[in-house]
């Protein structure tokens, strides 16, 4: 915690120093640069200039980045820290820190904030590291789930909070009768932007259930598309001037282009993921290049989707997920090991970026304090999730095999975060059209701060407590094999009775997959060979492990060969049980062999 | 007209000598409901139900009508009519030979059953020991295992035999799927027919067996280099078997 402060001083001091370096330090040597302070020396050749113009944005970028990332380092290596409060509470605190710092000395920060950067440059990175890292069996499988949770849960939150904001504005003791229904119904969209980044790690280090870790992923996921989607329907509807000139046509347009977003995107993102499998299979020579296309793919297909108005998360998301299965088998080693890193590093950085503009923008002139529409916004937002949640989760829960508890609800609703995405909205509204803006950043801010603080940090004490049911991680090979032969035998049952079920449709798209699209996409396809390929690939890493490690497996072996001498039993080292377990977990669902 | 009359709902898990209806088909051409749909046991009197035998199949019976009311939550216990038809419509159509049991063969004709690795064993656990047929009132015992186990049902009385769709029951059932001489143990090789079975031919016999060997010793605890069923529970004390062996509709 000292080093995190002193690192923290040191930035700053550095930071308030350079304003004041730049003044009164030399100009460099161009003479029509016109300074009235260095007439007399404008004439000798300096030995020692300094230039801070040139370089004031990319360094304060650069700083605000190394900032952050010594902040992220000296939170985790502060042991207590992490259990406390999520790290996104600190990446808050340290953008208030720099807007703090920049409000104080003055400073004039550069404007890299709007609306082209954030959509085209710091968005994408995170989306796409979403998509590439998701677990897609357990998605597919609550699929159903998700889907009718985030679509309907985010268009009951929007249209609830925003009605209800409405009805709230019509009060005149209060100030607001200004904003009419379509800003509130804006503020509502844009406002019931999850960001349950926070939750989703302490459900990780809590190990809980997959089922409630995958409908919080999920819902994110498809959060984003969506609040994004009705946000940029809200706005073309408040640039029809009047709102008295929307009629019904439009709002049925509305609806319509809805589904046309969505599910255009999808379809964009796996065009563009096909596409871009097809071209890794070439690049065996060049493998240089293809973390290369692997990105620039995604980011065209999130280009693409844009230009026409189509959702670019989902296109980038659907793109990901398409892509991954392919590029994997395609890639050498080494390409994805640098796409795995490189993403993380890209998302990392975007995220960090937008928490700091977060924090820079709190300490300011930006705001506009109202009582009532903050505080309502806050109810609004709690009550609504939580009427949704529980709402949706009692209809699903009738057609699912594993019901969600009531603990799992409440963690649910609870777990309703927001974060950068809903300020980034906020902080983009045309001013134009929303005269007071100021007050909806405020608004998003309070909620923020207020969810991420609060309720990020009582989340973890409260999954403990209620002691949600937990994911079994399996430890051992009994437990693989015996879960394996239990899933074939549930599908031979229901095969029996003839129950159509998510097993099938997954065995039928393995099928396919097999015949067709792997054969396409995946260069030297031969189904035996590249199982045997695959297992000498695990076989060599192995072999490296062992011999890495070798000091400390052959004292920790020979130890227990010795006291252990009535085993016969070949002991194995759990380098070869993981290897073991790889190629039974891969081998196992390949129900086609026969 | 045959008249076959199948005491389905005996033993079916959570009666547990509560009152069983009946179910009164008649087999061959048309099936109907002879009492109706009420749990409550009726008059063997009702309309259509003559009280006789079926015919040559073994194991098929008697009209049974038992009497025995029982407690008040008694409905939620029993898998619901809308189910029994489905089933009895699902095993009416496999029947190929119409005469009111099921064959190997007729399991065999179930495609996707074709491939699943481990078809034959799961076919097997239908029929009971040495027999060829089995007719519908094996069929639902069977599938009975895969009932959900409800909440309400983990804390009735634990005087009454163990329902089939208990958690010790379903393991009993895989575990019955590995242990083909009925030892009560899984022997090495038992172990890696299955293993083999589920895996394909693409791992070769030594790695196959260093894994059979790393379950049985992961596993074993009274060193006798197989799996015994109170090993087996132990070791999958920590899985969610009851989500994964239940089928929903079962319900």
């Amino acid at each position: 915690l000292l080093l995190l402060l002193s690192l923290v001083c040191c930035s700053a001091a550095v930071y308030v120093n350079e304003p004041n370096l730049s003044k009164s330090f030399l100009p460099h040597y161009e003479p029509d640069h016109g300074d009235a302070v260095s007439s007399s020396q404008d004439m000798r050749l300096h030995v020692f200039t300094v230039d801070y113009d040139y370089v004031q944005i990319p360094y304060e970028v650069t700083l605000w980045i190394l900032l952050a990332s010594l902040a992220k380092i000296g939170f985790h290596l502060y042991h207590r820290l992490p259990r406390l409060m999520p790290e996104s509470c600190i990446l808050i605190a340290i953008g208030a820190l720099v807007g703090a710092i920049i409000f104080a000395s003055d400073h004039k920060s550069p404007p890299v904030m709007n609306t082209s950067i954030y959509f085209l440059y710091l968005l994408p990175p995170i989306v796409l590291e979403e998509g590439y890292f998701m677990p897609t069996r357990p998605f597919f499988e609550n699929f159903g789930s998700i889907l009718w949770w985030s679509v309907l849960g985010s268009l009951l939150n929007s249209f609830g909070i925003g009605l209800s904001l409405y009805g709230v504005c019509q009060i005149e003791a209060f100030g607001l009768t200004d904003l009419n229904l379509l800003q509130n119904l804006l503020f509502g969209s844009l406002i019931s932007a999850v960001d349950p980044v926070a939750a989703l790690v302490v459900f990780e280090e809590a190990s809980v259930n997959e089922q409630l870790y995958m409908m919080i992923f999920g819902e994110s996921l498809l959060n984003d598309g969506i609040t994004v989607v009705l946000y940029n329907i809200f706005i073309a509807f408040t640039q029809m001037h009047r709102y008295e000139e929307i009629e019904s046509i439009d709002v049925f347009a509305g609806f319509a282009r809805f589904f046309v977003v969505g599910l255009g995107g999808i379809l964009f993102g796996i065009v563009f993921g096909f596409v871009s499998a097809l071209m890794t299979r070439f690049t065996h020579n060049v493998s240089a290049i293809e973390p290369l296309l692997v990105f620039m793919f995604s980011y065209l297909s999130y280009l693409s989707a844009e230009t026409l108005y189509i959702s670019g998360i989902l296109a980038m998301t659907a793109c990901a997920v398409t892509m991954k299965k392919y590029v994997e088998e395609n890639v050498s080693q080494n390409s994805y090991t640098t796409i795995k890193y490189f993403m993380k590093m890209l998302s990392s950085v975007s995220e960090t970026l937008i928490f700091v503009f977060m924090g820079v923008s709190t300490v300011g002139k930006n705001h506009e304090w109202n009582w009532a529409f903050i505080c309502f916004t806050l109810l609004f937002c709690l009550f609504w999730r939580t009427l949704s949640v529980f709402a949706l989760f009692y209809i699903s829960n009738k057609f699912r095999t594993y019901p969600f508890t009531f603990k799992d609800q409440l963690i649910i609703s609870y777990s309703g975060l927001r974060g950068a995405r809903s300020f980034s909205l906020a902080f983009l509204l045309p001013v134009n059209l929303f005269p007071r803006k100021k007050l909806f950043i405020t608004a998003t801010l309070v909620v923020i701060y207020f969810t991420v603080f609060i309720q990020g940090i009582t989340i973890g004490p409260l999954v403990r407590y209620l002691d949600v049911k937990k994911t079994n991680k399996k430890e051992s090979i009994n437990e693989e094999i015996h879960v394996r032969l239990m899933d074939h035998l549930k599908a031979g049952i229901e095969d029996i009775c003839g129950h159509w079920n998510h097993y099938q449709l997954r065995d039928k798209f393995k099928k396919f997959d097999n015949k067709y699209l792997k054969k396409i996409l995946i260069r030297d396809h031969q189904p035996k060979s590249s199982l045997v390929s695959l297992y000498k690939k695990m076989e060599i890493k192995l072999a490296i492990e062992m011999a890495e490690s070798g000091m400390k497996i052959s004292k920790s072996s020979m130890a227990s060969l010795q006291s252990d001498s009535s085993r016969r039993v070949h002991r194995l080292s759990p380098t070869e049980v993981e290897s073991m377990r790889d190629v039974l977990a891969r081998n196992l669902y390949q129900v086609r062999q026969r | 007209m045959q008249l076959l009359v199948v005491e389905v709902l005996r033993g079916w898990p959570g009666r547990s000598g509560a009152s069983c209806g009946s179910w009164c088909l008649l087999g061959g051409v048309e099936s109907k409901r002879c009492h109706p749909a009420s749990r409550n046991v009726r008059d063997p009197s009702g309309p259509g139900c003559a009280g006789v035998v079926g015919d040559n199949s073994p194991g098929s019976h008697y009209c049974g009508f038992r009497r025995q009311r029982s407690a008040v939550q008694r409905q939620r216990d029993l898998i619901s009519h809308s189910q029994i038809t489905r089933l009895y419509s699902r095993f009416t159509s496999l029947d190929k030979g119409e005469n009111g049991t099921l064959s190997r063969e007729d399991f065999q004709r179930i495609p996707e059953l074709a491939i699943n690795p481990l078809g034959d064993r799961i076919i097997n656990a239908f029929f009971p020991e040495g027999e060829d047929q089995v007719n519908f009132r094996g069929f639902m015992r069977t599938l009975a295992h895969f009932r959900p186990i409800e909440d309400n049902e983990k804390s009735k009385d634990q005087n009454g035999p163990e329902p089939l769709n208990s958690r010790s029951n379903k393991l009993h059932f895989a575990f019955r799927l590995y242990d083909l001489d009925k030892d009560d143990k899984i022997s090495r090789d038992e172990l890696l027919q299955v293993l083999r079975m589920m895996v394909g031919v693409n791992i070769s016999d030594e790695q196959l067996g260093s894994i059979a060997d790393r379950t049985i010793q992961e596993a074993d605890q009274d060193g006798d280099s197989a799996i015994s069923f109170a090993e087996f529970v132990k070791v999958l004390e920590k899985v969610d078997v009851e989500q994964k062996m239940s089928i929903r509709f079962l319900h």
